[in-house]
């Protein structure tokens, strides 16, 4: 190493009570170097980034052994400071960005109050040159109008915008050393891209260097000068970014990179639609009504999803991607009834569900089942598995005791786990495992559709392959459907017969998935695929991705009013994008021709952000 | 308590034993407790020496076995009336324990229902429910108690009815809040989505989810409506003398006190002893209930 270090890590030891979560970690990070720090759940990648601040006791960790050396004037050995000695630390020499922006900002605080508190508690500065230094701060991560902000609370800001205001904060002292754990995994991958450009200069700016936590491959290819690879508490490979890429010695970084989904790796072919579609969605509307102020009755009508049409054919997977907050997931609850439309038709197979009542309604839930997405929560921590994965079947037709148990054994068997699984409870499975036995309650109807609300995307990498692999297998299997919903368009891609992009609650392009990611025509699309961290560190150079003039149309209006629905244009054999039209207002800076329309556009920011923080 | 019909339940004895096992010192303790104070009152009216009504004015005040002045067979001594204290401690705990094990158990049924209702249903039914929680909050209960005896009559069916009333809205509260957090969780849209109605929803994932709560809140309402049952007593409005009750006996013993501490003390320790028993094995079956807890 050319340069002097900045931080030495040496053979640290962290224990969690008796488990050891890390054994005999080493490495260094040098001056203005980002180093990622990679792994999958419960490899040790956060244990080690908490007790780098020495934040691990408060999580009920400890530094069995090993140490941790700040160089530089005083040079510190972190690892045997006290509280107090580590507190002038944190925040000042070394900082800390924390993967979700929602909590991690005092809700109840102005945000100048809350990065001055940074300045004036290192600083010692007082509350005007404070709040002058905030507003310095605000401005230096490229916030928009920093002088207002200072007075804004997090909820008004959206998750990007509060992210940023978190490294501000963290920024605020020019620490040494920037300690960011997982800080876009909860932003959409437009939002992740601005963050990763901002550190990238911001590291430029001030010299500081990063150690930068991440699972996902594409993002340390894009920001990472070197790579260390953990695996459940073991480094198992360390290098240069472009080296660790190239050529990984490791299988199991080998495996990783292999798990790890690459746009442009190719898609299942089209399939020749003949029979009539399993779902077909005709002009959906779903829309909540939003209080307005005190005066009862006064309210506008948020319309999640704005005139969507879709249609899938048996055995085929379609692809629905979008952005948080662009009414997917209401999209995916309306198709299975557990939001009901406001306008529109749903028919399952040719028979309209719409306008059904309750008890028919719980006929037509074996044609068509959903898997959602956070198996930690989605099944009921109280029943055995065995009740949990027969339960859809039970309500169809009540079976006995020992129907249920065969059953169950054979759902877990079709699904790759073992038949004593039927006795366990969800506690006693992993994430995967879990998500596997989401799918086999789903399965235990044989439906015709199974809805995957972004079924995969609480999962590690190699998991998620499992499981998409898995469901593919059951679609050859069992010629079941899949509405396959998620932002991560890689993933999409991997799974997807066709794909509907989906943007501010309509579908903007759709068609084939390769014809739609190869030769994307409307200016969303193009936007969210330039997006995509590409996993290979040589392309980092040509994806700095341009701030798009795009404004997403209002959805938020009185009631009585529709947004505008685009006309869909067929570009090639089934491929179809909305059309652009410069006076729709789907484009900024276009102008806006209908004065209803122009209200619109001008009330949007303010109401988007109070609806969607994402 | 988890409910009999989703956990593969091993033959009775066998999961006792298996509970048995997993109890620490103390909660042995409050096993052998609780048993013994159940099988006591029970037991009563084999085990007392005398009829606990049956006076002896000459044998007034009189201490317990080993004391000066001791009466021969009157082991915890007399009281006021001459009346042997451990016959009476003995019946007013099968009393006690049946007017609060009734009282508590009512007092869940009726929060616990209305609670459940109020966080499925929501709306007007919720804010009706609720409305009736507030208003029962911010009315004093002994009012509201003293208004019903005076209306009823003190039989026993009322005083159940009494003590029932007094705990039901914090259940309700309780129950409602749990099912509201618990609405929001993806299981529930999951067993939607499954097809499951209403009913099933409650029974199957509600419940046994506010398994918890519910017991830490029965015993905390176990143990205060033997307090109130003795305010009650006290105030002249609960069991009727001269039948014995815990709380009545320490309510009279109160004013001989200085000079016959004995007539207080056993029914108090009693009281004591329950409340202890009663709060140990709450969170022993909370635990035991809780699948989560057991080994992976």
């Amino acid at each position: 190493m050319t340069r002097s270090p900045l931080l030495s890590v040496e053979n640290l030891s962290l224990n969690f009570g008796s488990f050891n979560a890390v054994r005999d970690l080493s490495f260094d990070i040098a001056r203005g170097e980002t180093l990622a720090l990679v792994g999958e759940s419960g490899s040790g990648k956060s244990a080690t980034a908490l007790a780098l601040l020495r934040l691990i006791e408060r999580e009920g960790g400890r530094i069995a052994g090993g140490r941790v050396v700040l160089h530089g004037t005083p040079a510190l050995e972190l690892s045997a400071l006290s509280d107090r000695q580590m507190q002038a630390v944190r925040g000042n020499r070394v900082s800390m960005v924390f993967q979700e922006p929602m909590t991690a900002l005092n809700p109840v605080m102005p945000l100048g109050e809350q990065v001055a508190e940074v300045l004036r508690l290192h600083q010692g500065l007082d509350a005007g040159t404070a709040r002058l230094a905030a507003r310095d701060a605000l401005e230096r991560v490229k916030i928009p109008e920093p002088e207002r902000r200072l007075d804004q609370f997090p909820h008004e800001l959206s998750g990007g915008l509060r992210q940023r205001v978190m490294i501000a904060m963290a920024l605020a002292c020019r620490p040494d050393l920037l300690i960011a754990d997982e800080p876009t995994t909860a932003l959409d991958v437009t939002t992740q891209a601005e963050i990763l450009t901002l550190i990238r200069q911001l590291q430029d700016e001030i010299g500081m260097a990063v150690l930068f936590i991440t699972h996902d491959m594409g993002v340390v290819a894009g920001i990472a000068d070197r790579v260390v690879v953990l695996r459940r508490g073991d480094k198992v490979e360390e290098g240069p970014v472009a080296d660790v890429f190239a050529r990984p010695r490791a299988p199991y970084t080998q495996a990783l990179m292999a798990a790890t989904p690459k746009l442009g790796s190719g898609a299942p072919k089209p399939l020749h639609r003949t029979e009539p579609p399993v779902l077909s969605v005709d002009n959906l509307a779903v829309r909540f009504p939003v209080r307005r102020g005190l005066r009862p009755g006064a309210h506008l009508d948020y319309h999640a999803v704005a005139g969507v049409s879709l249609s899938i054919a048996p055995g085929e997977t379609l692809g629905l991607v979008g952005e948080s907050g662009c009414g997917k997931s209401t999209l995916a609850r309306a198709v299975l009834r557990l939001v009901d439309p406001a306008g529109g038709r749903v028919a399952l197979n040719g028979r309209e569900i719409t306008r059904l009542g309750a008890s028919e309604l719980r006929g037509i839930r074996k044609q068509a089942q959903m898997v959602f997405q956070d198996p930690f929560a989605s099944l009921n921590p109280r029943l055995p598995v065995r009740d949990l994965i027969t339960e859809p079947a039970q309500i169809q037709s009540r079976m006995s005791r020992a129907e249920r148990q065969a059953l169950a054994e054979e759902l877990l068997h079709k699904v790759g786990l073992e038949p004593e699984a039927a006795r366990r409870f969800p506690h006693q499975f992993s994430g995967g495992q879990r998500q596997r036995l989401c799918i086999a309650r789903a399965l235990s109807v044989r439906p015709a559709l199974i809805v995957a609300d972004e079924a995969v995307s609480a999962l590690d990498v190699s998991v998620a392959r499992q499981i998409t692999d898995l469901m593919a297998k059951l679609q050859q299997d069992e010629r079941v459907a899949f509405l396959f919903i998620s932002h991560d368009i890689a993933v999409v891609e991997r799974v997807s017969h066709r794909v509907a992009v989906m943007w501010s609650g309509q579908i903007v392009e759709t068609g084939p998935t390769e014809a739609v990611l190869h030769n994307p025509q409307h200016p969303y699309t193009r936007r969210l695929l330039a997006a995509v961290p590409v996993p290979d560190p040589a392309r980092r150079a040509d994806r700095v991705p341009p701030r798009s003039a795009l404004t997403a149309p209002g959805l938020l209006l009185p009631v009585g009013e529709a947004p505008a629905r685009a006309t869909m244009i067929e570009v090639a054999k089934g491929h179809f994008v909305a059309a652009v039209d410069p006076a729709s207002s789907l484009l900024n800076g276009a102008p806006p021709q209908a004065p209803a329309g122009a209200a619109a556009q001008e009330r949007e920011p303010a109401d988007r952000r109070r609806l969607h923080p994402v | 308590m988890t409910h009999s019909a989703t956990v593969p339940a091993p033959s009775l004895p066998a999961a006792a034993y298996r509970l048995w096992r997993g109890a620490d010192p103390i909660q042995k303790a409050a096993i052998l407790i609780g048993l013994t104070l159940v099988s006591l009152a029970i037991l009563a009216p084999l085990i007392a020496p005398f009829d606990p009504n049956s006076q002896s004015l000459i044998a007034r005040l009189r201490p317990p076995l080993g004391f000066e002045r001791a009466k021969a067979g009157f082991l915890l001594g007399t009281d006021e009336l001459g009346r042997d204290v451990f016959s009476r401690s003995l019946y007013g705990l099968r009393l006690t324990l049946m007017l609060a094990g009734l009282g508590a158990t009512l007092g869940l049924m009726i929060g616990g229902t209305l609670g459940l209702l109020a966080g499925i249903a929501g709306g007007r039914t919720e804010a009706s429910i609720m409305a009736a929680v507030d208003t029962q909050i911010a009315v004093p209960f002994t009012l509201v108690a003293l208004f019903l005896l005076a209306i009823l009559g003190s039989s026993i069916e009322v005083i159940v009815l009494v003590l029932g009333l007094a705990g039901w809205e914090q259940y309700a509260r309780i129950v409602r809040g749990e099912v509201k957090r618990l609405m929001n969780m993806p299981f529930i849209e999951a067993a939607r989505a499954a097809g499951a109605g209403p009913l099933r929803i409650a029974r199957h994932h509600l419940l046994p989810n506010i398994v918890s709560p519910l017991v830490v809140q029965f015993t905390l309402s176990l143990s205060n409506i033997v307090l109130l049952e003795s305010t009650l007593s006290f105030l002249g409005l609960g069991v009727q003398p001269p039948t014995a009750t815990l709380g009545s006996m320490v309510g009279i013993g109160r004013d001989y006190m200085p000079t016959a501490p004995w007539i207080v003390i056993a029914p108090a320790m009693m009281i004591l002893l329950i409340t202890f028993a009663v709060q140990i094995l709450g969170d022993w079956l909370r635990d035991g209930a809780d699948v989560r807890l057991r080994a992976r």
